[in-house]
């Protein structure tokens, strides 16, 4: 289609076809810039190399008590399980959603029934696989707000995950996976390192 | 002719100010039978300059640096001058804001003010409302208290549920493994550049929607069908200045009563409006014992927990949340009720509308509470009802027996 200007035909066609390549390229150039603006809220380089290994010296921890250690801005807890503890842990595999840690949330080394190197030192990452609260240490069984069945855990506080003492996730609670193991090892007998897979594994 | 009239006509020829303030002010005919439900709209206006302007002067004196925030935080509120009232009215003002635009909202589903032809005005209205709720969860993060941080924790964490990309997305809007000092600053630079000026702007559209169409009344009729026949002004419409500004003034006045209520004598609210674990410094390795967003989020963080986790995945309960508030958008066309205001409406509509806010305050209740098993009975069941308030909507409206509508506005 065509039509007259100032005794002049106008190539609509040719004009469109025009409008549209200097949109396209316009469109393109816009992207382009985005690109950078975009990429500048990645983790930056010094974000990225924040994640060293540290160092816990877990001697000191009593029986039964939770020490809290930081790794990557993260909660990481180590528990010293007791006997007791242990043996009430395997007693209620048919309320676990995955009680031989089929999901990929720990190394290899740990895929086991206590699911740690040592089966007294649970060493887990202390985040909610819900939303990333961090749950509570409840380790008093029976509790009264918990229920008489309640074998200790952790309970999150956010939305009511709970958790046993190897930290594989109940079943009917809003967490789908257990709690994430990080890769650790044994330096010594009382001192470990997180953030490095265990020698040999 | 006077000086200033000359001076008048000067500006006129190079800046249509006399046509504007005619066209929005001294010639936009409003309807003469608006009431109490139509303050909220002013106000929310004067909330947002008041937010803007505190925000302004809270900036000259906040740190946004994860190790300076929540002392520059205390710092305004004890070692500089008039800092506290500042921050005060800035913290209340981010609720009140709220208070008003859900009362303005509930206003419009009342009297149908979504209907047809102001559909774009409510759907730029529900726009507003999602930028506000954008704005007010960064500005939560920067005092850098408890409740800031895993607030902020629990939010960016829904973005992870978002199948395969979800932990790239939650990382690259962290910007960091956690969250961290990359966070409250870009938080910063998104709460006090990028969204108000996209609420500015989206109040600007909102308003120019309005006045377009005119607006709606209490009778949910058109007054522009019934214009005089020499001068063509609405019968049933005055000049929104003087008479709606001075009316709007004494709302204005009412209203600044309860806030300076509020600011001066229980800016906490109780814990609803600043809640008492975020008097404590962010701590990454502690969650409190009870964490609940502030009261204007609740209802959606009660619908967020009521949906259990499925296939391993906690992404429908995400779904549901956000569906809950785009569902809002298709408001104007699931209604299809004959007449808009809640006045001739019939029994079913008033009783659907009754069951909603039941629903929606329920749900808003349960949200600030632990959870428990009856409380996540009773969140599912409340959800179900607003959810089926917009899906059952086009039927249920379509049934129900209308009283006739009035040819002219009643008192």
């Amino acid at each position: 289609m065509s039509q007259e200007a100032d005794g002049q035909k106008v190539d609509t066609r040719k004009r469109k076809f025009l409008i549209a390549a200097t949109s396209a390229v316009g469109g393109v150039a816009v992207a382009g810039v985005a690109v950078p603006l975009v990429m500048s809220m990645l983790p930056s380089a010094r974000a990225k190399a924040a994640g060293a290994p540290v160092e816990v010296d877990i001697s000191k921890i009593e029986p039964g008590m939770l020490l809290t250690a930081e790794w990557r801005g993260k909660p990481v807890w180590v528990v010293n399980r007791t006997k007791e503890m242990l043996d009430l842990m395997a007693k209620h595999n048919d309320k676990l959603v995955d009680p031989n840690s089929e999901q990929p949330q720990q190394p290899e080394y740990c895929k086991n029934a206590t699911r740690s190197i040592k089966p007294e030192f649970l060493v887990v990452v202390g985040i909610c696989t819900h939303l990333g609260c961090s749950p509570t240490y409840r380790k008093e069984v029976g509790a009264e707000d918990l229920g008489a069945d309640w074998p200790g855990g952790f309970l999150c506080p956010c939305h009511g995950s709970r958790f046993d003492l190897a930290a594989r996730v109940f079943k009917n609670v809003p967490a789908p996976t257990n709690l994430v193991i990080p890769p650790h090892q044994y330096l010594s007998a009382g001192k470990i390192q997180i953030g490095v897979d265990a020698k040999g594994a | 002719m006077s000086a200033l009239q000359k001076m008048m006509g000067w500006v006129d020829d190079r800046f249509p100010l006399t046509a504007t303030y005619k066209a929005h002010l001294s010639e936009y005919y409003a309807p003469k039978n608006f009431n109490f439900w139509y303050f909220f709209g002013s106000l929310a206006l004067l909330v947002l300059v008041m937010q803007i302007v505190t925000g302004i002067f809270l900036t000259m004196n906040y740190k946004p640096d994860s190790m300076l925030a929540f002392a520059s935080v205390e710092y305004i509120m004890r070692d500089v001058d008039w800092g506290w009232l500042i921050r005060y009215m800035h913290s209340t003002g981010a609720s009140m804001f709220f208070v008003v635009v859900y009362l303005h909202m509930f206003r419009g589903l009342m009297y149908g003010s979504y209907r047809k032809p102001r559909e774009l005005i409510w759907i730029f209205g529900v726009l507003i409302y999602l930028a506000l709720m954008a704005e007010a969860f960064l500005g939560y993060l920067l005092p850098w208290g408890q409740m800031s941080y895993w607030g902020a924790q629990v939010i960016v964490n829904l973005f992870s549920a978002v199948p395969f990309v979800g932990e790239d997305l939650s990382l690259w809007i962290r910007g960091d493994y956690v969250i961290s000092d990359a966070t409250l600053n870009r938080f910063f630079a998104f709460h006090v550049i990028a969204l108000p000026l996209v609420l500015i702007a989206l109040v600007a559209v909102h308003l120019v929607a309005l006045h377009e169409v005119g607006s709606n009344n209490p009778d949910g009729i058109e007054i522009k069908k019934k214009k005089d026949p020499v001068t063509h002004i609405p019968l049933d419409g005055i000049p929104f200045h003087p008479y709606y500004t001075v009316k709007d003034i004494v709302g204005v006045i009412v209203f600044l009563m309860v806030f300076s209520a509020i600011v001066f004598f229980g800016p906490t609210m109780g814990g609803y409006f600043l809640e008492s674990n975020n008097f404590i410094p962010a701590d990454p390795l502690k969650t409190p014992p009870h964490i609940a967003p502030l009261w204007y989020f609740t209802p959606f963080y009660a619908i967020l927990r009521a949906v259990p986790p499925m296939f391993g995945s906690q992404f429908p309960g995400v779904v549901a949340m956000g569906l809950s508030i785009v569902l809002l958008f298709f408001l104007p066309w699931l209604d299809r009720g004959k007449v808009k205001s809640i006045r001739y409406r019939g029994p079913i509509y008033k009783f659907a509308l009754a069951l909603f806010i039941v629903a929606f305050v329920g749900l808003g209740y349960l949200g600030l509470l632990p959870p428990s098993p009856v409380a996540t009975i009773l969140a599912q069941t409340f959800s179900v009802i607003y959810f089926l308030f917009f899906l059952l909507m086009p039927w249920y409206t379509s049934i129900d027996k209308t009283k006739p509508e009035p040819e002219r506005v009643t008192g």
